[in-house]
């Protein structure tokens, strides 16, 4: 039987003026990443609910990561540190439950760092990859 | 259930190069909701819009899903053209295929699917959009200019001269600012208070402009278009409206010996007081730190001699209430405290001075009547040293200097030592630099005359120590250039202080929701396509309280922040972001927790009614979101316990159904 190759999901959410902005210019630069890499885009990157995670992996992500400004450009001041904190949380539990910190992420990339968005998703694909598929939250009911 | 159309853009082969477009349109039309699919070569083209709004029409889509570029690049085109068929724009989706897809991968089968499952999620989010309207706020036709320096003047003269009342908020007895007590001005020498003067004079007499001099900022509330600002207005115990500034009474005040602020303390004023010839207002000040009456009730001289009857002792602060559409702030900058920087001696010795003594000591105005002598023994100085960069580009970790180049010290310093050799041409002058930066027009050529045409000595290298020795000052420093350690002795040492924001900056940008950095700087809403907003909507940057900036720098910002004041107090009626927070009553508790998150102080609480099912009622106490406020930011959404709070356009069920649609 013919094994199929292992790609990994990864759910990028992606802040609307900086990472985003970060994400189409690496297109602009043609620079390649992982097709398994899907953005959706936010206003912030304080926008992204826990439960948006959550439901990712619910769902069958293999990883999860979330794009901001860097701390002190944040377009909304301090959207930033928010996610920061509220992140450092949920990553926390979540590697409690057995979902590996290399599963999870919080990257800042400006609007000028394309190569930085590029660079961040290889290398996240890559770590999300070598682990493996994630089942341990997955909800078997989701999947028909 | 929605009916939504499809459009895939081929945007030419940038995107069907590496995306098979007719097998994307193909599988998306068995998305859910989806009632037309279609693709065409440049969906932004005339034609392609055409066919958008053809396909509205006809097939009645309550949606659309373009998959082409970036939203970022014609997510408002497309907007437009759903509006133009009669949909509202808010129930467009983008998938961005091109940026985020074919640009990306190289592999067709690899990029066709990946637009496939960006393509579904635009369809399951557009599946849940609802119409959106933004909100519609009026516009008060009046500006506020916090600050009464060269910044200030120069906004509120340009936006009174485009017909707009301007109220000039300043907290010296007189507007002026800094450059009121300069001498001349880089590069071109002209004298500040000949190119100052007569913008004060313009200012002063302006039908539309209004000044509160001696007053502050006490609160602001509201929003852009709407702020209500409190100011106070300080007493000064002189009636306005009588004073004829005739100067009567600072001739007669037997109070002498107070510090004169105007030239930096080294000579002194009386308790009553104009700062300048030229104040504007020119409206005598009593200090009430030093006024005998004031303190005492024993003197009464100034109330006897005023013949207009102005002096009023019982005079008390004031509060005003005032309206404004926009504000902006022009709090400007101070040179830092000589305190922590013992190694320059400033304190022990009078003849260790800041650029800003000299250019007093220089100003025909100032304390010797524009003779250059020592504070120490009033004796001419033969040999001045000057020293750059003092607090400015300091390590991260040294706590006595800030991290960033102050800007203006080369340019000023080079002016200084200029005029000095003009003036006195025996003097010997030299100036320690890290580097010297003259990057404007004509600066460099100003600099490069300094050393060549008037014979300045520059020795680049910092120096470690000043020390008094008798009538001498020892300067000891490296020439890094050659490299040795060296030993001279002056009879001035004049230090470029780094310069600061204002002291009140940092409370204003509190009052405004306006951000700072950790200069205390306030940030632009981008730092090169919007440099004179703040991310705070309504307000807007002038000077240098945005940064360090010379003069030119500071006019040109001044009239930028104008134009965009202008353009905000044009509109009759502000349009707003409609992708606001917005809270469910019902599920709401009223437990602040949004409120805290807030950056922009949108949210706000109310009691409400509710009838219950036994008809009585019960008063609850929920939060309400001001939408001219609220910049749609959705942290509130997250900090929200309950889940009342959602964002409209990005809401939870529709990130939700991307998220599913990606991971199914």
């Amino acid at each position: 039987m013919q094994v199929k190759e292992y790609k990994p999901l990864i759910v990028a959410f992606c802040c609307n003026w900086c990472s985003y902005a970060g994400a189409d210019l690496a297109g602009n630069n043609r620079l390649n990443y992982p097709a398994e890499v899907k953005i959706i885009r936010v206003p912030c990157s304080c926008r992204v609910n826990p439960m948006f995670v959550l439901r990712a992996f619910q769902r069958g992500a293999d990883g999860v990561i979330l794009c901001g400004c860097h701390p002190g450009d944040c377009h909304y001041t301090s959207g930033n540190y928010y996610t920061r904190r509220r992140m450092a949380m949920l990553f926390s539990m979540l590697d409690y439950l057995g979902i590996e910190r290399e599963r999870t992420r919080v990257e800042w990339v400006s609007a000028a760092e394309g190569a930085k968005f590029a660079a961040t998703m290889n290398d996240f694909a890559e770590k999300v990859a070598a682990l493996g598929e994630n089942k341990r939250l997955e909800d078997l009911r989701c999947k028909k | 259930m929605q009916r939504i159309g499809v459009f895939v853009c081929w945007c030419g082969s940038n995107i069907a190069g590496t995306v098979d477009v007719v097998a994307v349109a193909e599988a998306l039309k068995s998305e859910p909701g989806v009632v037309f699919s279609a693709n065409y070569q440049y969906m932004c083209s005339q034609a392609g819009q055409d066919l958008i709004k053809d396909a509205i029409k006809e097939h009645n889509l309550t949606g659309i899903v373009v998959c082409s570029c970036s939203p970022r690049m014609h997510e408002a085109t497309f907007r437009k053209t759903a509006a133009a068929a009669g949909l509202n724009p808010y129930m467009v989706e983008i998938a961005n295929i091109r940026e985020q897809c074919s640009w990306v991968h190289k592999d067709m089968p690899v990029g066709t699917e990946k637009a496939i499952i960006l393509g579904k999620a635009a369809v399951a989010k557009v599946n849940l959009n609802t119409p959106l309207v933004p909100g519609e706020s009026p516009v008060t036709k009046r500006a506020l200019v916090i600050g009464g320096g060269i910044a200030g003047i120069q906004t509120a003269l340009d936006i009174a001269d485009a017909g707009f009342e301007v109220d000039i908020v300043e907290k010296q007895p007189t507007i002026g600012g800094k450059m009121a007590q300069l001498d001349k001005t880089f590069p071109t020498l002209d004298c500040a208070a000949c190119i100052l003067t007569p913008k004060m004079v313009d200012v002063g007499q302006h039908e539309k402009i209004r000044i509160f001099s001696y007053s502050e900022v006490e609160a602001v509330k509201g929003f852009v278009g709407n702020f209500d600002v409190t100011i106070k207005k300080k007493a000064r115990y002189v009636k306005e409206e009588l004073c004829t500034g005739c100067g009567d009474c600072v001739s007669k005040c037997p109070m002498k010996k107070v510090p004169n602020e105007f030239n930096l303390g080294m000579d002194n004023r009386k308790a009553i007081y104009i700062p300048f010839a030229q104040a504007v207002p020119k409206v005598a000040t009593i200090d009430a730190d030093y006024c005998n009456m004031l303190k005492n009730g024993k003197c009464g001289v100034c109330a006897k001699f005023c013949q207009a009857g102005a002096i009023d002792y019982t005079q008390k602060d004031e509060l005003i209430e005032e309206k404004y559409g926009a504000i902006v702030v022009a709090t400007g900058y101070n040179p830092i405290s000589m305190d922590k920087f013992d190694e320059f001696a400033y304190n022990q010795s009078k003849d260790v001075i800041t650029s800003l003594e000299f250019e007093r000591l220089t100003n025909a105005a100032g304390p010797t009547a524009g003779k250059l002598l020592r504070p120490s023994d009033g004796k001419h100085p033969e040999k001045i040293v000057f020293v750059q960069c003092v607090g400015s580009r300091c390590d991260a970790c040294n706590e006595k200097g800030k991290e960033y180049c102050s800007k203006i010290c080369c340019m000023y310093t080079a002016k200084h030592a200029m005029l000095t050799r003009d003036k006195y041409p025996d003097t010997d002058v030299t100036v320690f630099y890290i580097d010297v930066r003259t990057p404007g027009k004509n600066f460099d050529e100003f600099y490069r005359r300094a050393v060549e045409e008037f014979g300045v000595h520059y020795i680049k290298g910092m120096v470690g120590k000043v020390s008094p020795e008798g009538d001498k000052l020892i300067v000891q420093a490296s020439d890094i250039i050659a490299n040795k350690q060296i030993k001279i002795d002056a009879d001035l040492v004049v230090l470029a202080a780094a310069i600061e924001p204002d002291k009140s900056a940092r409370p204003l940008a509190t009052m405004l929701t306006a951000s700072m950095d950790t200069n205390d700087f306030f940030t632009e809403a981008h730092p090169k396509l919007r440099p004179v907003e703040s991310p705070t909507a309504g307000v807007f940057l002038s000077g240098a309280c945005q940064g360090p900036k010379d003069i030119p720098e500071t006019v040109s910002q001044a009239g930028a922040a104008a134009s965009k004041v202008i353009g905000l107090l044009a509109k009759d009626k502000l349009t707003g972001n409609p992708c606001v927070a917005h809270s469910n009553e019902m599920m709401c508790n009223g437990c602040s927790s949004c409120e805290r998150v807030c950056p922009y102080g949108a949210i706000t609480y109310e009691d409400k009614e509710f009838r219950m099912p036994d008809r009585t009622t019960l008063v609850r106490r929920i939060a309400v979101v001001n939408p001219a406020v609220c910049q749609g930011c959705g942290c509130c959404t997250v900090a929200c316990p309950s889940g009342a709070m959602d964002l409209k356009g990005f809401a939870n069920n529709q990130i939700i159904a991307e998220v599913d649609a990606i991971c199914k």
